[in-house]
């Protein structure tokens, strides 16, 4: 539907632009402690208040954006760029060792939850945004592996690869000209799907603490802070929570639009 | 008082116009064909009686089933109406059956809908009822799961289904479409025995007017949601009177004329070829089996020649033409082209397929969506050399295009934008632009409609004349195959039963194969014959 | 049957030892010298020498992931360094509260689910549908923990149904424990409930497309039970994957509920031993995770097999 599409990516374009806008201005420094200050719900000069420092929450959603952003959208860029070849491949060498191989792979990798692999990692080489862009990262790659496999297996069945076939094409020149654009549709809706689950796995991540450290601000964080004052000041757990829900539900809805629009009779995917 | 009658029956759906003022009439015992190519109505005439119209429906007129105004009757009530006095048969055996409950259960399940009997008593009738229909419980047992069961078998307990409460009336839509020709015969007598045994009426609906000639009692012929003329079989046969009728039957019996042979010369030489399977382990220790798709096949195609190839499904026509193209490897023997062979070594012959090119049989799949006509029929460039570019190219396109019966304006489209008989113009396109010696037509017309196929057989006739071309045509319609081909082959198991000029195996057949092939398969009665003898009496 | 059991089981045998060989790698071969890791840069040489030697470092690595492995099939994980107590015993204290959250959360997502999305799917495109639909893009925006905080504001500070925290055990009888354990489960599952209910309604949709639904209308169901006695079976099939896979994520991810509300389970352990660098303990427990996912997977598929019977033969 037309009006999922305009609603999500109103929503989503609109995070994208807080988080670009933060770059050059925010209304107060997001790192400045004004203890005086603290604790202020939304008023007219700290449009969505303060914190138990004092900073300017607003602020802090602005540039916390960056991270929400960077973060998912690296970590969705990995899973494609590594999964979708895999996936392109394995159902182009459908059935043999090849192909065992990246599934068990995949399942390998199913195994162990996002939320597993980020405890691994950050328990070894420390916390931080880049080893939570690799934890989320590493898990996304099985999931469009999977989803470009099954949709590459569908259409090898069909006559016009068979056509290609007769032409003479090799494997790899088929899955490139005629098997990628035709999944790309599927990729793109699967795609925002990933991003959004990025976002809300990056804030659990630095909800936890295994995330981006201070002073890089993020919304898990904030959330964290929030935790011990929220029957004080419940603004403080109520806006970053918002700004979450905001952005998945944005992209979310961008996704259906998407499906809808690009192909009206593309299905669900199960991953 | 008839036992169904349609009276100005017409459906919108969301305001497109889908049938106008159709009636026809059924009565006890009788089997009525509607007949009529696609689009014309003759499912939704079948679903309106049901009720089984799919959302935005709106019907108006009149059907009675008795003296009940069906149009009138609540859901709830239609609810006891179907399966009790109206039975239904689909066109997809392989799909109609719930995969995760047993044939006992499904049939069963018709009984308990509408009769208050124990679990135990409704597996009885439902054992009898699989019987009645070919399926006895001894090697058919009610715990079978539909994956078990070949697809003439499921169509089977289809019918089951519908018949089990001993309907007033069955419909049946398109339901031997799907099958092989020996099954559809066995389906076909089924039918016939059940509505004579019954007492039931008969709705048929089947594009085949060979079966409509040889089962219906009486004909309505429809186009485009329109009754377009309607009478006794055998009046309507000797008699018709609409154009579209006349046209209609004119198609399907339509024959081609090819030009003459030249003197023989072998192009295409396949000699004892087996092509194996392996099949999945049976337990962990084991040997994998391997099945034998093709197995020791050996005939010549000579350049000039059509031959056809006909078979049942799993006889191994696909395995073997796949391998003809070089797209499989084959175990045993020998596959060459001109003397080159198709396979060297591991490595599929490029040479060789330069100068063979196949046409497919799906006009909607056998296309990439994305790309336009232009760089879909120029694929096969890729297995020049020297393919032309710039204006060269152009101008193959044109060329290719006109010589199918397109113009090179279309060269800018997509696919989509085309009807079937257009895509598989563009199909034959793709396979003559780069002048190959031989093209393999792989049950290429049997996706069309009956009055395109005529124009699709046509205009390889031309293209015979045109470009001198050699073709194994592979087919499990006779009718087609007895038409375009002048040597046939004959296909089972596996193995080439009967082979021999076309209307030698046709008309006196040797193998036993062949034989029960040719008696199963429907053919359209002499029209002329006909209307002589009736003349005469 | 029993052969598709074989060759299930047979996978999850080598998914369990594959997985013990990655984590073993990740933990005790990458940092390079675990026991530095564990001490720090000022730890004294003797310390040190002492600790490696306690951890069997000495030995070559094949040997000690033999030991590791042999160790955890009797049920020894080893002693944990921070608490010198045998990691099993702490493990299985934490279990027992984070197995039945993920338990009791998986519960309520699929009764809620369940019925939401079939009445979605039997209602499609009305009203009911619409807000159910509505209400479920909402439910899987919402991050689990923030819900939990609000769950929290509203029922344990405001309206004090609930404590905001804490653990109140099992010793004081069932119900004691299942109450306190029910905002974390709530705010677990309904998000989880939200996800759950989608994929059902589109898997029922996908089979209600199907032609032996037609056939089953054509046999004089009605549309309700044709989807009930046809439509749902053949749909639990997609929907029996997402639900191995929500366990799997609400064991894991119970484990962030458990910072709101100040749950001993195992994510606690888990946090503590990250930042007290008590490799052992992590070792076991993401061991002990990755296991329960396994063992999931495998339930699921024989739960495939019970469904589906085309899996059960192999003709």
């Amino acid at each position: 539907m037309r009006r999922n599409l305009i609603i999500g990516t109103a929503l989503s374009l609109l995070v994208v632009i807080a988080a670009l806008v933060s770059f050059v201005w925010t209304p107060f420094d997001h790192t400045s402690l004004n203890i005086p200050a603290k604790l202020q719900t939304p008023n007219a000069t700290h449009w969505l208040g303060t914190d138990h420092f004092g900073r300017d929450i607003f602020s802090m959603i602005m540039v916390g954006a960056r991270t929400s952003i960077a973060v998912a959208f690296v970590a969705v860029g990995i899973g494609m760029m590594t999964g979708v070849p895999l996936g392109l491949w394995a159902a182009a060498r459908k059935g043999t060792w090849l192909d065992e191989v990246i599934m068990r792979g995949n399942d390998l990798i199913f195994a162990f939850p996002s939320l597993v692999i980020a405890i691994l990692i950050t328990a070894i080489f420390g916390a931080g945004a880049v080893n939570a862009i690799i934890a989320i990262g590493i898990f996304n790659i099985p999931v469009f592996a999977r989803i470009t496999r099954g949709a590459a297996l569908s259409l090898w069945e069909r006559e016009f690869i068979l056509a290609a076939r007769v032409a003479g094409k090799s494997a790899a020149r088929i899955s490139a000209e005629h098997i990628l654009p035709n999944v790309m549709n599927l990729l793109i809706v699967q795609g925002t799907i990933q991003f959004s689950l990025g976002i809300l796995a990056e804030a659990a991540l630095s909800y936890v603490g295994l995330g981006a450290q201070p002073p890089t601000p993020s919304w898990g964080r904030m959330l964290a802070d929030a935790q011990t004052l929220v029957s004080i000041a419940p603004h403080m757990a109520l806006i970053p929570g918002f700004a979450i829900i905001v952005t998945v539900l944005g992209l979310n809805l961008m996704g259906d639009g998407l499906r809808d629009y690009l192909d009206p009779r593309l299905r669900v995917t199960r991953t | 008082m008839s036992l169904l009658t349609l009276t100005d029956l017409s459906l919108q759906i969301h305001k497109l116009p889908i049938l106008s003022a159709v009636s026809l009439r059924v009565d006890a015992g009788e089997i009525v064909a509607i007949t009529g190519e696609s689009g014309s109505g003759k499912s939704m005439t079948a679903m309106a009686v049901m009720g089984l119209l799919p959302k935005g429906a709106v019907a108006s007129g009149s059907i009675r089933l008795g003296d009940r105004e069906l149009l009138q009757t609540s859901e709830a009530d239609m609810c006891t109406i179907r399966g009790n006095d109206i039975g239904m048969v689909f066109q997809e055996p392989m799909t109609a059956l719930n995969p995760v409950q047993t044939i006992g259960q499904q049939v069963a399940e018709t009984i308990l809908i509408h009769e208050r009997t124990s679990r135990a008593e409704a597996a009885a009738r439902a054992a009898e009822t699989l019987a009645r229909v070919g399926l006895p419980a001894d090697r058919f047992p009610l715990s079978r799961y539909p994956h078990e069961l070949s697809g003439g078998q499921r169509q089977r307990v289809v019918i089951a289904m519908a018949i089990a409460l001993r309907p007033r009336l069955l419909i049946a839509d398109e339901p031997t479409t799907a099958l092989d020709v020996t099954t559809q015969a066995q389906i076909l007598t089924l039918l016939r025995d059940l509505t004579r045994d019954m007492g039931m009426g008969l709705l048929m609906i089947t594009h085949d007017l060979a079966v409509v000639a040889d089962m219906a009692d009486r004909i309505v012929v429809m186009r485009s949601g329109e009754v377009v003329e309607e009478g006794q079989t055998q009046a309507l046969l000797t008699g018709m009177q609409h154009p579209y009728t006349k046209m209609l039957f004119a198609a399907s019996s339509h024959e081609v004329a090819l030009p003459a042979l030249p003197t023989p010369e072998p192009l295409l030489q396949v000699a004892g070829v087996c092509r194996d399977y392996r099949l999945p382990r049976r337990t962990i220790f084991g040997k994998p089996g391997s099945f034998r798709a093709v197995r020791d096949v050996s005939f010549t195609l000579h350049r000039g020649e059509r031959l056809g190839l006909v078979g049942e499904s799993g006889c191994g026509k696909s395995t073997l033409t796949r391998a003809i193209l070089g797209l499989e490897q084959v175990q045993q023997g020998t596959i060459t082209l001109g003397q080159a062979p198709v396979f060297t070594g591991d490595k599929p012959n490029l040479e060789v397929r330069r100068r063979m090119q196949v046409v497919f049989q799906d006009p909607f799949g056998s296309f990439n969506p994305r790309h336009r006509v232009d760089r879909l029929i120029t694929e096969p460039f890729h297995l020049l050399p020297d393919p032309p570019k710039g204006r060269a190219r152009e101008n193959a396109i044109a060329e290719a295009l006109i010589a199918v019966g397109l113009t090179p304006e279309d060269a800018t489209k997509y696919i989509h934008e085309f009807s079937g008989g257009q895509r598989q113009r563009i199909a034959i396109a793709r396979a003559l632009i780069i002048r190959p010696d031989l093209i393999l037509f792989d049950e290429a017309v049997s996706a069309l409609d009956v009055s395109v196929r005529a124009q699709i057989l046509d205009l390889l006739a031309d293209l015979c004349r045109a470009y001198d071309l050699s073709y194994l045509f592979i087919s499990h319609d006779l009718s087609v195959v007895r038409t375009v081909t002048d040597r046939v082959l004959v296909m089972q198991a596996g193995q080439i039963v009967e082979q021999g000029p076309t209307a030698a195996v046709f008309s006196d057949p040797q193998h036993s194969y062949t034989k029960t092939l040719i008696a199963a398969a429907p053919v359209l009665p002499d029209l002329d014959a006909l209307r002589r003898s009736k003349t005469h009496a | 049957m029993l052969r598709y059991t074989l060759k299930r089981f047979a996978s999850l045998l080598i998914s369990l030892a594959v997985a013990s060989l990655v984590i073993f790698f990740v933990i005790e071969v990458a940092p390079g010298d675990p026991a530095s890791f564990m001490l720090g840069m000022n730890a004294q040489p003797e310390t040190l020498a002492a600790l490696r030697s306690e951890l069997g470092l000495d030995v070559p690595k094949w040997q000690r992931y033999l030991d590791w492995t042999g160790g955890m099939l009797v049920g020894d994980f080893g002693t944990s360094y921070t608490y010198r107590t045998p990691v099993a015993e702490m493990v299985a204290a934490r279990l027992w509260v984070s197995l039945p959250l993920a338990l009791y959360a998986l519960t309520l997502s699929t009764l809620i689910a369940f019925p939401a999305g079939i009445y979605a799917a039997a209602r499609r495109g009305q009203a009911g549908d619409v807000t159910i639909m509505a209400a479920t893009q909402l439910g899987v925006a919402i991050p689990n923990f923030w819900f939990a905080m609000m769950m929290v504001l509203i029922f344990a500070i405001n309206l004090r149904w609930f404590s905001a925290g804490g653990f109140a055990g099992w010793d004081n009888g069932l119900w004691t424990g299942l109450h306190s354990l029910t905002l974390p489960a709530v705010s677990l599952a309904l998000p989880q409930a939200a996800i759950l209910a989608r994929v059902m309604r589109s898997a029922l949709l996908d089979v209600l497309g199907e032609d032996f639904m037609r056939t089953a209308r054509a046999k004089g169901l009605t549309s309700g039970q044709a989807l009930r006695r046809h439509g749902l079976r053949n749909a639990l099939i997609p929907v029996l994957t997402i639900i191995g896979l929500q366990f799997s994520f609400l064991l894991a991810g119970s484990i962030i509920i458990e910072q709101v509300f100040y749950l001993p389970g195992l994510g606690r352990l888990v946090f503590q031993s990250i930042s007290a660098r008590d490799l052992i303990v992590v070792e076991s427990v993401v061991m002990l995770l990755v296991f329960a996912v396994i063992v999931v997977n495998f339930a699921v598929d024989l739960a495939y097999a019970a469904v589906d019977p085309r899996l059960r033969a192999r003709s």
